[in-house]
């Protein structure tokens, strides 16, 4: 129920709608409950609402984190 | 598919595992709760828990949604839909939920109710347009993530004036499910915990704010993670190196999707169209105060428990069913008897058994082999 997956803005629309791009497969959503949203931002969408917007550079921090464990010594 | 995929990656995931591995202290063991069914799944699904060190164990939590909807709530629905004629509309998962008289929305349905399944709660008032002779309730269940579009459909029919309209709310919330289970002695059940792996789009609506009374009143840990393997195994780490400093904080894994403060305009709406119930029953969990939400004064009128005279009673599980336990984290889905012969996706006796992420749905797809 919470399982929610980020897609890729690729059309705003009129009455707080926009198109989103999951790996091909277009679909309509609601942005009622998000705020300054834009063309080719990430989206997490549940149920056909956009719930937050992806912080692409928090996500290129966190997987730095992972390649960080490359090569190093025990924590 | 972008910031999926990267989140999947085995090499890092051994890597991370290994890490794991050097973090844990051998002297001791590790109980951390992932509250979210999201966690469950993905934990079963990739196999993370056997890249743990034997002595870090992770236990499931009750963040299913329609693993903690007790049978009285499924009854309403039908009763609404069979008794009430009304047009009964709810998300997938919740078609197959056994309720009383050997009845799901499903069986009422083949019974000659009028079961609908809608994607969105915008679809259950694009049916209520399509359909002015008809009354059409949402049965509207789930967490803080699933609130906000409910919140979203309530006043979009406010504003358009659907007197056809109504919400079955069944909506509840974290915390106070996180409380009860810390609440919860041994001797009635309780399972002693090390730490919770926070949810994840829960915490993108509340923001990771809510959870401080864990740490601060509990000494529990708490570290928000986004629903992917190395999400959790990142924040599986988290939590082994606050329990080795003798830390509790609520630190965030999720930082690309969740901030302190939360979703403050999803917030906002849920404020306005939502208000909390005295107390809810759960199931597994009991009746718990402050734990669920019912519509504001100002919306009663979609409030379809106000609208039809179909008042909560109370059901008790199936006798041999485990859900219960499982859902507080006593016991794992292996240790029910009916687990795999009787209880089954295809037919489910329990709550855990229906939806993917449920305890025992996500064990019996992905974990069971292990176990032969």
């Amino acid at each position: 129920m919470c399982l929610a997956i980020p897609a890729r803005v690729v059309e705003l629309r009129d009455g707080d709608l926009a198109v989103v791009d999951l790996a091909g497969v277009r679909k309509e959503i609601s942005l009622a409950l998000v705020e300054d949203v834009a063309l080719d931002d990430y989206v997490i969408v549940h149920v056909g609402f956009a719930l937050s917007k992806l912080d692409p550079e928090e996500a290129a921090r966190t997987l730095a984190l992972f390649a960080e464990l490359d090569g190093s010594t025990a924590p | 598919m972008k910031y999926i995929d990267e989140f999947r990656d085995g090499a890092l995931a051994r890597k991370l595992g290994a890490h794991i591995a050097r973090a844990a202290d051998p002297g001791r063991r590790y109980h951390f709760m992932e509250f979210c069914g999201g966690h469950t799944h993905a934990i079963s699904r990739y196999g993370v828990a056997d890249l743990l060190p034997a002595n870090v164990r992770m236990i499931h939590g009750p963040g299913c949604p329609v693993c903690v909807l007790p049978i009285g709530r499924v009854d309403q629905a039908i009763r609404l839909a069979l008794d009430h004629g009304v047009m009964l509309c709810t998300y997938g998962d919740c078609l197959r939920v056994p309720a009383s008289d050997g009845l799901s929305l499903l069986k009422a349905r083949a019974r000659g109710a009028d079961v609908r399944m809608v994607y969105s709660s915008a679809d259950a008032v694009a049916l209520a347009r399509q359909h002015p002779d008809r009354q059409v309730v949402f049965f509207a269940i789930g967490f803080e993530t699933t609130t906000p579009p409910t919140a979203v459909a309530i006043r979009e029919a406010a504003a358009l004036g659907l007197g056809n309209f109504s919400v079955l709310c069944c909506h509840v919330l974290t915390p106070p499910a996180m409380t009860a289970i810390l609440e919860a002695p041994a001797s009635a059940g309780g399972v002693p915990l090390d730490g919770f792996v926070g949810p994840a789009h829960v915490s993108t609506i509340i923001g990771s704010a809510p959870y401080a009374f864990c740490a601060e009143r509990y000494g529990k840990p708490v570290v928000i993670a986004g629903f992917e393997p190395l999400d959790v195994m990142q924040a599986i780490l988290m939590l082994i190196r606050q329990t080795n400093e003798g830390r509790a904080e609520v630190e965030n894994e999720f930082v690309r999707a969740v901030s302190h403060e939360g979703n403050r305009k999803a917030q906002a709406l849920v404020a306005e169209v939502f208000t909390r119930r005295p107390d809810f029953e759960w199931r597994g969990l009991g009746t718990i105060p402050d734990s669920a939400l019912s519509l504001a004064p100002a919306y009663r009128a979609f409030d379809a428990e106000a609208r039809f005279p179909v008042a909560y009673r109370s059901v008790a599980d199936h006798k041999a069913c485990e859900c219960g336990a499982i859902l507080r984290g006593v016991k794992r889905p292996q240790e029910c008897r009916i687990f795999g012969t009787a209880c089954t996706p295809e037919n489910p006796v329990g709550s855990c058994m229906v939806s993917s992420e449920g305890a025992c749905a996500a064990h019996y797809t992905y974990g069971r082999y292990k176990d032969a």
